[in-house]
């Protein structure tokens, strides 16, 4: 008999405070509390992390890379978004 | 319009958009960008990457058998705590690699069953039996010290989700090499016997594990299209070759003699070894090794054994959710 399907999570740690949570990979468990066990023991067994996300696979909404064309194309025509596109003197120093 | 065009159906559109999509995705190899899960990937890449993924995968969970066969009998608290560790290590390999193979499209469980039904093979080493304490040393030195070369290469593989496995992967093996060293090392300061036990192992372990890199380059046959893809960064016996330079001066400094009495050193510094019986290679491969029927029955068993736990998660976890709807409800 084939073995049934466990639900998919992906698992997201902080390393320290400060910083923010990280994917780290993905598990299977039937449902949070195991998941969050084992995101410890798989993921967090040299002090890996202080805090522990995990999050169903299957609520995750992922854009297409066959689309990045399309989707970033907006942040790469917009050159007066980056300060380097406008012009002070060098007198006025810093800025 | 040509008239030719009206012809071609859409399996010659679907090869020709293929052989530019292939153009594409070989380029952004060549230029060592990272494949990721979504991205689009010639078939065949796919198919050895599940293959190549799975079966190391599969490696670290039937490599978990052979060692935790010493661990009610480790010879201090010490060592059975580290070997514990170890153990505990692999079987978090194992998860690593199956969580990146999945990416690829086949699930755990279809893999896992795959392997139970002996339909797929896992590294070859773990098909030799661990007969005295002595093998857990040899078996950290020499098996975990080959696993580090063939995958510290693989953390620059072209596969995002395999690469990152294989870092995590590499950082923990580093310690398993060390704590097999230096089980070695107190058997050969210890009294002859314990001597003589290490020396044992190191000739029972030392061919089977010049094994592990795999056929000769003459012989392997998947070797062109992974260097191609940049799945493998090098050859089987580049590999072997980097082996058996590093672990020659490590015998010599625990006193123990190489099993290979022809082995010479060339001008260049390589130590040059005689020639591999890879019949014993086939042989374990096909299903022939001392322990193979062993291996997969002790892996089945724990799988039938664990079905009333995935069963009774499973049913809890439907319970909670049903009653999670009906509080929603009210």
């Amino acid at each position: 008999m084939a073995t049934p399907n466990v639900p998919l999570w992906e698992v997201f740690i902080r390393s320290r405070n400060g910083l923010a949570h990280k994917h780290v990979g993905s598990l299977h468990a039937a449902d949070a509390t195991l998941a969050l066990q084992a995101a410890r023991d798989i993921y967090t067994r040299r002090g890996e992390g202080l805090s522990i996300w995990v999050v169903p696979s299957s609520a995750i909404t992922a854009s297409d890379p066959a689309e990045k064309g399309m989707m970033f194309e907006p942040a790469e025509s917009k050159i007066y978004r980056h300060p380097t596109f406008y012009d002070v003197p060098e007198e006025v120093g810093h800025m | 319009m040509y008239t030719q065009a009206l012809n071609t159906s859409d399996a010659e559109d679907r090869q020709i958009e293929d052989a530019a999509r292939a153009g594409l995705f070989q380029a952004r190899i060549d230029a060592e960008e990272r494949i990721e899960p979504n991205d689009w990937m010639p078939a065949a890449y796919r198919k050895t990457l599940t293959r190549q993924i799975s079966q190391h995968a599969h490696s670290e969970i039937v490599g978990m058998l052979p060692e935790g066969n010493w661990i009610t009998r480790a010879p201090s608290l010490r060592r059975k705590a580290a070997l514990l560790a170890k153990v505990q290590d692999e079987c978090g390999h194992g998860l690593y690699l199956y969580a990146a193979a999945e990416t690829l499209g086949t699930s755990r469980e279809e893999l896992v069953d795959l392997m139970l039904a002996g339909k797929a093979k896992y590294s070859s080493i773990f098909n030799y039996p661990t007969q005295t304490w002595a093998d857990i040393g040899a078996i950290g030195w020499l098996v975990d010290g080959a696993a580090i070369m063939n995958q510290i290469p693989l953390c620059r593989c072209s596969y995002g989700p395999y690469a990152r496995a294989m870092i995590r992967v590499c950082k923990e093996e580093s310690f398993h090499q060390r704590q097999g060293f230096e089980i070695m090392l107190t058997l050969c300061r210890g009294s002859d016997e314990q001597k003589a036990m290490a020396q044992d192992a190191l000739d029972r372990w030392w061919w089977p594990v010049l094994m592990m890199f795999g056929p000769p380059d003459n012989a392997s046959q998947h070797g062109d299209t992974s260097a191609k893809w940049k799945i493998k960064r090098f050859s089987n016996d580049e590999l072997r070759q980097k082996f058996v330079d590093a672990t020659v001066p490590q015998a010599q400094f625990l006193g123990l003699t190489i099993p290979d009495p022809d082995m010479t050193q060339d001008e260049a510094g390589h130590w040059v070894y005689s020639p591999i019986d890879w019949e014993e290679f086939n042989q374990v491969l096909a299903g022939n090794g001392p322990c193979n029927r062993d291996r997969l029955a002790a892996r089945r068993k724990a799988h039938d054994e664990g079905a009333w736990v995935r069963e009774a998660a499973a049913a809890y976890a439907a319970k909670r959710s049903r009653r999670d709807v009906a509080q929603a409800a009210e």
